[in-house]
């Protein structure tokens, strides 16, 4: 089925999500659609499945223009789509989630179970997949149920599917997978859209690429054309891919941590036996598939979690049974994975979201009462010097695009003394310039003497930081290797496979 | 670690507690259970144990369990449901017959009066299965019992017609939630809030009327008869319990097992919990979450409605002021501890029925414990089941979130 989109234009208040974007996806054709984070990519295939309404534009398929009220409405018209985050029910069972909202019937609605596992075993068949159509969806590690969510969209028979940031939780090898996959459904005739700001990956898989940028369509590109090439259009201007540094000149052993466990509260081990250490002035960057204790452990060390074993020294002092409050006064500088939940205050201002850490303390505060001016020039000062951009320090940071908030957290985690430097998900989210501007910060800690631990689950940024590689995998550090290992061997070390 | 082994401790120290207080220090005499009724087929002879006896065997059958699932955790194992309810019924058993040593206890009254005060309970539960499982907090489950409390009884009043008061009381009940679900769904206000506003709400628009409106013409409804089933009836215990009763009961053992097989083995079932579970997932599949949450809540409040109607035509035949007590948070609380399943939550409500029914037929036997102790010791048991057996209790995902699209 060939899929027009025609002028498309969304708008939210006075922002222009989509302004007049044109994208024709030929039968058979896997085509992408590149773009930073908020480029409107997200936003167009939410018009295409009918959860927003556009103010103008149309969508054609073979040639015929379709109105879509609602999500109903595009997969009856053939179109699926495999969600960034999986739209599916966590305490149901494969079979539930795939017979959702077209359920075979007994008749008087009985639910129809056999039929529905029948369909299940078929499709998952057809593609090799293996799925147990009674097991829940939360049992399933995250690449089968991207695969529960393709069976969703092929059992009602889509004939365009569009994958929507597919590979943001998968491991290599399941992304490998994952792009075999989509060549399969694209010999069996099916019409794919494929969205991602990954270059690697799309030159891997598309047919034809389109460029979108701010709202709009920029260019479209071969698969054959360049990573540099495809950035420059992605970002509209020529972009630094690898991160500019010196060679590492790593001193002593700052941080030391030996055989650190950790179980969560059902009990299940989330940290088993790790051993590491970072030396001062260099990056240690922590690679793995999200969920395998890389969390844990940056909390561990910032005493967020209790109930440890074996220790974690800094500098000579313990730090296990600390309070998080110690642990900071010890010299750790955080940056958390989530920074809108555990990073800042949202309904804060810039000004207050900088002294968090030492609103209780000179110079900032004396007796019970905050010296306002101080802080006032503090924060002033700090925002020229990460060039955070708002309308003032009085702003409320909940208002601040993720990259400036991401700022506003490193200037407060940068501005203390530091004896380490942990961050985790540096540039979760953020577009290409501040992703930058975060990396150039982190080298410049570590250039300064400090002992960096990253931690990051996007395979580019941990070889482009990263002095040396420790690879967790189910709670242990499996191993820690140079940065320039082959990226396979990486792979299968995220995979808990130790050649 | 200790966490692991919070319900095997929890079990030995009501273990202990049996052997101790009511087998070591309890009271002398028999206890006599009495199991038939005049009109039965046949009687069963009065059930005779010693009181301090029989609490030191099932202290130690208690203590056993306790030791048992102990052993079970040690071994990385989850002690099972069915062990608990074993446990629990065993408990129960030792401290009645400590409570009536040297009397005599009709456990046909018993269980009758606990079936009679769980109906409006059981009802609430349900009406707050449903909402909750499609996603919306029902707090007004007291709002709801009392509203087709007020309108069974002056619509039976008015009409002469009971059943009439039946139907009034659900659309009653149905009417509160639907308030509910308009400030919820539609304008996404707190649910929690709305529920308690409409608590309040529905007490005092009731007194009001009551008080300023109704007279003896308006309210004075009667009682719903007795429906007998033939042979059934005179079965032993069972007889009088399941088949001697007013449709209002009747209806809520069907409503018990429609909701029930609607909820897992429908496809309406499985959209409502879907949606309660998972708005957005639901909403791409095309289900209409706002619609869905209208239905679940409205037929929730129906049914809750309906258990409001026993108040008035199935008990004392009259609407009195805040006739409700409270029950509707007891209703909310059996659902809590029922795991938001119907039959779990119908289980809760009867027990809970079980525990107030208990220290008013002790009272007439006259047992030496003060009646005051008798009222508190189940809910106290109740609290440390909840605290200490429930382990991870959770609801549906989605339940107080309202659905924000796009």
């Amino acid at each position: 089925m060939q899929l027009e989109l025609r002028g498309i234009t969304k708008r939210f208040g006075g922002f222009t999500a989509n302004d007049a974007i044109d994208v024709v996806v030929e039968p058979g054709q896997i085509h992408a659609l590149l773009g930073e984070n908020g480029a409107g990519k997200s936003t167009l295939m939410n018009v295409l499945y009918g959860l927003y309404r556009a103010e103008e534009g149309a969508i054609l398929l073979d040639g015929v223009e379709q109105h879509f009220s609602g999500p109903g409405d595009a997969m009856r018209a053939g179109i699926g789509m495999v969600h960034q985050h999986f739209m599916l029910v966590p305490v149901f069972t494969v079979a539930e989630n795939v017979m959702l909202g077209h359920e075979p019937t007994k008749g008087a609605g009985v639910l129809d179970l056999e039929t529905a596992r029948a369909r299940v075993r078929e499709i998952s068949a057809r593609f090799g997949f293996d799925l147990d159509p009674d097991a829940r969806i939360e049992d399933l590690p995250v690449g089968v149920q991207q695969r529960v969510e393709i069976v969703k969209a092929l059992s009602r028979d889509a004939k365009v599917l569009v994958f929507d940031e597919p590979t943001a939780v998968l491991t290599p090898q399941e992304t490998d997978e994952l792009i075999g996959i989509m060549r399969q459904l694209k010999e069996q005739g099916t019409s794919i859209v494929f969205i991602s700001h990954k270059l690697r990956e799309v030159r891997a898989v598309a047919d034809v690429i389109t460029v979108i940028r701010r709202g709009k369509v920029v260019g479209s590109a071969e698969p054959t054309a360049s990573s540099q090439e495809l950035a420059s259009l992605m970002v509209g201007r020529a972009v630094e891919l690898t991160v500019q540094k010196q060679t590492a000149k790593p001193g002593d052993v700052a941080l030391s941590i030996r055989g650190l466990s950790a179980r969560n509260e059902q009990g299940t081990v989330t940290l088993d036996g790790v051993d590491l250490d970072i030396h001062r002035g260099e990056i240690l960057a922590i690679a793995g598939v999200q969920g395998n204790g890389q969390t844990e452990l940056a909390n561990a060390i910032i005493g967020l979690l209790g109930g440890l074993e074996g220790s974690i020294s800094l500098e000579g002092r313990e730090l296990i049974g600390r309070s998080v409050k110690q642990v900071l006064d010890a010299g750790v500088g955080f940056v958390p994975e989530d920074r809108s939940h555990d990073g800042i205050v949202k309904e804060f201002t810039i000004a207050e979201n900088l002294i968090l850490d030492r609103s209780d303390r000179e110079p900032f505060a004396s007796g019970l009462s905050l010296k306002l001016g101080t802080v006032r020039e503090f924060a002033e000062q700090k925002s020229r010097e990460y060039d955070v951009r708002s309308q003032g320090i009085e702003t409320k940071v909940g208002r601040l695009s993720g990259g400036n908030q991401q700022k506003v957290v490193l200037a407060r985690e940068l501005s203390r003394p530091l004896k380490l430097f942990i961050a985790s998900q540096p540039t979760r989210g953020l577009d290409v310039g501040s992703i930058q501007f975060v990396h150039e910060q982190i080298v410049a800690t570590r250039d300064a003497g400090v002992p960096v631990l990253i931690v990051s689950t996007e395979l580019d940024e941990v070889v482009a930081l990263a002095d040396r590689i420790a690879v967790m995998y189910q709670g242990r550090i499996v191993d820690v290797v140079a940065p320039d290992t082959s990226r396979e061997r990486l792979g299968s070390l995220m995979a808990g496979v130790v050649a | 670690m200790i966490r692991a082994y919070r319900t095997p401790i929890v079990l030995g120290v009501i273990a202990l507690i049996v052997i101790v207080l009511f087998g070591v220090i309890g009271s002398e005499g028999d206890s006599t259970f009495r199991i038939s009724t005049s009109g039965d087929f046949f009687t069963v002879p009065d059930f005779v144990l010693p009181s301090r006896g029989t609490a030191l065997v099932l202290g130690i059958v208690l203590l056993a369990i306790a030791a048992a699932s102990a052993l079970l955790v040690r071994r990385g194992g989850r002690v099972r449901a069915w062990v608990l309810a074993v446990f629990g019924v065993l408990a129960v058993f030792a401290t009645l017959s400590w409570a009536i040593a040297g009397g005599t206890l009709p456990m046909t009254q018993l269980l009758q009066g606990s079936l009679a005060l769980a109906v409006p309970l059981v009802f609430g539960a349900l009406g707050g299965v449903l909402s909750e499982r499609v996603g919306v907090v029902n707090i007004a489950i007291e709002g709801q019992l009392l509203a087709g409390a007020f309108s069974s009884a002056v619509v039976a009043s008015l009409t002469g017609n009971l059943y009439a008061g039946l139907l009034a009381a659900a659309v009653a009940g149905a009417l509160v939630s639907l308030v509910l679900a308009v400030f919820a769904i539609t304008y996404i206000v707190d649910q929690v809030i709305v529920g308690v506003v409409l608590n309040v709400l529905v007490v005092g628009l009731t007194s009001f009327l009551h008080s300023a409106v109704l007279d003896s013409a308006s309210n004075s409804p009667g009682r719903l008869p007795q429906i007998e089933i033939p042979l059934l009836a005179q079965i032993p215990l069972l007889g009088p319990l399941l088949f001697e009763q007013t449709l209002i009961i009747y209806l809520m053992f069907i409503a018990v097992a429609i909701v029930t097989f609607a909820l897992f083995r429908t496809r309406w079932g499985l959209r409502l919990r879907a949606v309660g579970e998972h708005p957005q997932a639901a909403d791409t599949v095309g289900i209409n979450v706002a619609r869905t949450r209208f239905m679940g809540v409205t037929l929730g409040g129906a049914l809750a409605g309906l258990g409001g109607a026993f108040f008035t035509l199935g008990s004392v035949g009259a609407f009195s002021q805040e006739m409700t007590a409270g029950q509707g948070y007891i209703a909310l609380a059996a659902l809590i501890f029922g795991r938001w399943n119907p039959i779990l939550a119908t289980l809760a409500a009867l027990l809970f029925g079980f525990a107030r029914n208990l220290a008013s037929v002790l009272g007439i036997v006259g047992s030496p414990v003060p009646s005051q102790f008798l009222l508190m010791l189940p809910y106290v048991v109740t609290l440390i089941a909840v605290a200490g057996l429930a382990g991870k209790v959770r609801g549906p995902a989605a339940a107080g979130t309202p659905y924000i699209k796009g």
